[in-house]
């Protein structure tokens, strides 16, 4: 009885997806939306990366909400991590210190970190006008810590630099918003001068808020990283 | 359009492998490497901004909270 129930509700929504799909005519657009950000893109926003011109500008609100649940995620996983230490973090007392790295190894991580943070900084300043953006640049910018923890054994992160950051990013996100709520009348307007084309002060305030959103990304993923890390020495 | 379809298949196969090993670090490895295949899939179809995302979160990052997580549980799939 159960099994022919689940079966006829299937039937029923199968001919229901055909019946309305039926109606939709096959292979021709239905949102023309994309083509209006192709063809007015580059003028409306002065960046010349569409994809940021979408993400930061046209869309700018969903990705507010993507940082926060980047943000709740990383909060949960802190909270997560650091519950259970107060009650069994000494009686597991297991004896398996790594041995350290060999020399090239730690004094290679110790040389590419800079450069890898500096790649990072590039792609999220950059990022109105060649690929990537803040996005990108912050996990680039995680990376580079994650050699870091990978090829030295008493590497530690502090967490209130981290903190820090990604507070003021997050802040300055929505402070930005807030003034192109004030001077332009809806939020995240785009309130500054456009600029020249394929200059990096231009596309208005595209360049702040990503800059904004790659180091909170950046600080966020550190953070997972080193809690990830940390918990497990301490194990 | 050859080299697309030689990637599917690999990326088809290391998901595959993700699903059939029993040692969980072979199997993040092989995740690793359907992420890899997936971002240089989106290069070729021009969508680079993508490509980064996947290459360091999905190949990267992901690869090595798991790794520290196998480390910290247990190694085998019973």
């Amino acid at each position: 009885m159960r099994a022919f129930v689940s079966f006829s509700v299937l039937a029923l929504i199968v001919v229901g997806l055909a019946l309305s799909l039926s109606h939709i005519p096959f292979g021709t657009d239905r949102m023309q939306v994309g083509n209006y950000y192709l063809d007015h893109g580059v003028a409306d926003t002065g960046a010349s990366n569409i994809v940021t011109a979408v993400v930061l500008n046209y869309r700018a609100l969903d990705t507010l909400g993507e940082v926060t649940v980047l943000f709740i995620a990383s909060l949960g996983l802190g909270v997560f991590l650091s519950w259970p230490k107060k009650k069994e973090g000494t009686q597991e007392e297991g004896k398996r210190e790594l041995p350290e790295a060999s020399l090239i190894v730690r004094r290679g991580s110790q040389f590419l970190f800079p450069l890898i943070i500096l790649f990072g900084g590039y792609i999220f300043l950059h990022g109105h006008l060649t690929p990537g953006g803040g996005f990108q640049g912050g996990s680039v910018i995680a990376s580079a810590f994650l050699l870091m923890f990978l090829g030295n054994n008493a590497y530690r992160l502090r967490h209130t630099p981290l903190t820090v950051t990604e507070s003021l990013a997050g802040i300055t996100f929505v402070v930005v918003g807030l003034i192109g709520l004030g001077v332009g009348g809806y939020f995240l307007n785009n309130f500054l001068p456009k600029g020249n084309m394929f200059s990096l002060f231009s596309a208005g305030v595209i360049p702040i808020l990503y800059s904004a959103i790659g180091l909170k990304v950046g600080a966020e993923l550190s953070g997972i990283v080193a809690n990830m890390f940390e918990s497990r020495s301490e194990r | 359009m050859i080299y697309i379809a030689i990637l599917t298949v690999a990326m088809l196969v290391a998901g595959l492998a993700a699903y059939f090993f029993r040692d969980l670090i072979a199997a993040v490895v092989a995740c690793a490497a359907v992420s890899l295949i997936a971002s240089v899939l989106f290069y070729l179809l021009h969508a680079p901004d993508v490509a980064m995302a996947e290459a360091a979160i999905g190949a990267g990052l992901t690869t090595a909270i798991f790794v520290i997580a196998i480390r910290k549980t247990g190694r085998y799939e019973k």
